[in-house]
């Protein structure tokens, strides 16, 4: 699992590409305030991995989606910082925000068939991010996105170029999103469950290109998952979410070897081991609590078995903080307080 | 693509034939006496006899029918039982009205409504939305003869002596006439050769631009604006509401998710990539409306005085005048098949997924 680990370390000097501080967006709905995003803090680095992993629901697309400011109503970034190379992106005008979208930031999403527009060729599509971003109306052409296919795998791109969508497969369509996102080379790519909707196959070709391209642009990308294998194989350091706070962060490695927080060592026990026979699979009692009417407390209380075996008492009565259990691993959980 | 639209063409053949059949058979199921309605009620059963004679209605149905299928298909649509003149000379006077009517509606109701629409969905739930929305419904339930007087009334009585006055009624202004085109380019034709050079001509605004008599053409577009406006006001309420819950709908839909992340602005977000998904529905809704107002506005062509289809075919309805009541129909059932088939290869056109089928 870690043959492929990228060699990276943290530049201490220079500033982080992404800094995202405590982040909160909440969706205003007739039934109460959501709170997708509940003081949410990362790190991405140039060249790092970031995996981005929880059940659904648990806020991961909706941090992805915060840092691009394409919340939808009735949400709103109520609060937080997120620093791209420096500068809050929630402070700028609508007007840098899409100068920054496509450009310095992409996102590569979960359906790639219907996150193309059926009624445009991929070509046409592709095309349209570098004019918009590189400003080239006349000199952009064809062969500008037929080299574009190119350097994602497609085969044959000078007759895909003129297909549309519906015309592709669910991975030559992704490649094609791929291809889009990584058009304007940019400091930062969101994959935001790039290949949940992937036969396998595909899923780790898919997943090589973006490590690929990561090492030709030393750009910074976000992965987001639900596949702990998925993140184990690509990820640099990892964040795990849970009912939009997270709740641990700690170098991939590190983070399966010694898992910290009940629910990541649950994520972990609940993966199937090749090769080893078991009765039923491990899973975790419970239901992800109800975003509007969030416990008090730890948002895992409730289905925590620790609390349980260790007696504690506060869990349920008082939020536990993101601590640094140990060097570079961060948890927010109660029975990590005070041993630091 | 044409193979596509050629087997489109074969089916409307089964289709004509069978209107052909329907007002035929209704038209004749209609109680009343076609030679009393024609002559009066003084005419007496040797005149009427006569008459019945001369018209083929004293044949037996089946036989009057056989007869009548034969004619049309030799491109003869009958005399007008009232009138006693060919029904295509009716037509050339007759169609050309509602014709022009009809495209000028359109166009106001097109033009307009869309961009109603998009706006309305751009500043979706905001006070522009909920006005738009507001005007939109009350565009619908506007009862069209009242909206054509108030129009008349405004235009032509309250604003009259003012630049903003509009002729309320009437083709031309009195006096004002325009060449036709054939004339004016030397043709020389007469006789059945002059139907569809006739027809042309007389679509006022289409002859005036052909012959370049800019005050003709002036003069006859106003004469147009308020009809046009009345008769638009329905469609162009439809259309901006169906414009704008489409285009709701398809900006919720990932590609357009993807528009935004790929930095594409608001307005391309919404025109570019939202307004071509969302056309198909409304695509579907101009070619009905089209369709309902080639059949004539009976209401709307009084009120403006204009001489259309509308209310030659409600006269020859009540006239029992069989001929004219089945070849207007004829017509108008073409126009149908006609405008179904634009929608298909519109269709076909904006969604690249219905070329494959």
């Amino acid at each position: 699992m870690t043959k492929h680990q990228h060699d990276f370390q943290p530049s201490t000097n220079s500033q982080p590409l992404l800094e995202i501080h405590d982040l909160r967006t909440y969706f205003f709905t007739r039934d109460g305030t959501v709170k997708a995003v509940d003081g949410v803090s990362l790190t991405v680095e140039r060249g790092q991995i970031h995996g981005l992993v929880g059940e659904s629901g648990c806020g991961k697309s909706m941090t992805a989606m915060s840092i691009l400011r394409l919340v939808d109503k009735p949400g709103r970034i109520v609060s937080g910082e997120v620093l791209f190379k420096g500068e809050d992106l929630l402070k700028k005008t609508r007007h840098e925000m899409t100068a920054i979208r496509g450009k310095q930031i992409s996102v590569i999403f979960q359906e790639p068939k219907s996150s193309l527009n059926p009624v445009l060729r991929v070509g046409t599509q592709l095309i349209e991010v570098l004019r918009i971003h590189e400003g080239k109306q006349r000199t952009i052409k064809r062969k500008d996105a037929v080299e574009q296919l190119r350097s994602v795998g497609i085969p044959d791109p000078d007759r895909r170029v003129e297909n549309y969508p519906h015309e592709m497969s669910g991975g030559m369509a992704q490649r094609v999103m791929i291809a889009m996102g990584m058009a304007c080379a940019p400091d930062l790519l969101i994959a935001d469950e790039p290949t949940t909707a992937l036969d396998v196959t595909i899923q780790a070709q898919v997943l090589d290109l973006i490590r690929k391209l990561r090492d030709e642009h030393e750009m910074g990308v976000i992965l987001i998952t639900h596949d702990m294998g998925i993140v184990a194989e690509m990820a640099d350091i990892v964040t795990v979410m849970y009912a939009g706070t997270a709740v641990e962060e700690a170098p991939t490695v590190e983070l399966f070897e010694t898992p910290l927080h009940p629910y990541t060592q649950g994520l972990i026990a609940s993966i199937p081991v090749m090769g080893q026979v078991k009765e039923r699979l491990e899973v975790i009692p419970g239901n992800v609590p109800n975003l509007i009417d969030m416990p008090p407390g730890c948002r895992f209380a409730p289905r925590c078995k620790a609390r349980i075996e260790h007696g504690l008492t506060r869990c349920e009565v008082e939020e536990p903080h993101m601590i640094e259990a140990k060097p570079n691993h961060f948890v927010r959980c109660w029975l990590y307080e005070g041993e630091s | 693509m044409a193979s596509y639209l050629a087997r489109r063409l074969t089916l409307a053949i089964p289709v004509l034939l069978g209107i052909l059949f329907v007002t035929f058979s209704l038209t004749r199921l209609l109680p009343g006496d076609p030679c009393r309605s024609a002559l009066g009620e003084k005419a007496t059963d040797e005149i009427c006899d006569a008459f019945n004679d001369r018209y083929g209605l004293n044949d037996p149905i089946y036989e009057q029918f056989r007869i009548y299928i034969s004619d049309v298909l030799h491109g003869n649509l009958g005399e007008s039982l009232k009138f006693g003149r060919p029904v295509t000379e009716l037509m050339v006077e007759r169609l050309p009205v509602t014709l022009e009517l009809s495209f000028f509606a359109m166009l106001f109701a097109v033009t307009v409504g869309i961009p109603l629409g998009v706006i309305s969905a751009y500043y979706h739930n905001s006070s522009i939305d909920v006005g738009t929305m507001i005007w939109a419904n009350i565009g619908v339930s506007m009862p069209v003869f009242w909206l054509g007087l108030m129009l008349s009334y405004v235009f032509g009585v309250v604003l009259k002596d003012t630049p903003f006055w509009l002729p309320p009624t009437g083709r031309l202004t009195a006096g004002q006439s325009i060449e036709p085109f054939y004339v004016a380019w030397g043709l020389n034709v007469d006789g059945d050769a002059l139907t569809l050079p006739g027809f042309i001509a007389n679509i006022n605004t289409l002859n005036a631009l052909l012959v370049r008599d800019w005050d003709g053409f002036v003069d006859a577009f106003k004469h147009m604006v308020l009809p046009a406006i009345a008769v638009g006001t329905i469609p162009l309420s439809i259309i901006a509401r169906m414009t704008r819950s489409s285009l709701l709908e398809v900006l919720g839909l990932n590609y357009i998710r993807t528009a935004r992340a790929k930095g594409v602005r608001e307005m391309g977000v919404v025109v570019k990539h939202g307004l071509r998904n969302a056309l198909l529905p409304v695509v579907t809704i101009i070619g009905l409306s089209l369709g309902s107002l080639l059949s004539g506005a009976v209401l709307t062509e009084t009120v403006f005085g204009l001489s259309g289809v509308g209310r030659i075919l409600y006269d020859s309805i009540t006239g029992r005048d069989y001929t004219v009541v089945q070849a207007f129909t004829l017509i108008i059932a073409v126009f149908f098949v006609f405008i179904n088939l634009i929608v298909d290869a519109l269709y076909a056109y904006l969604d690249p997924r219905i070329r494959l089928e």
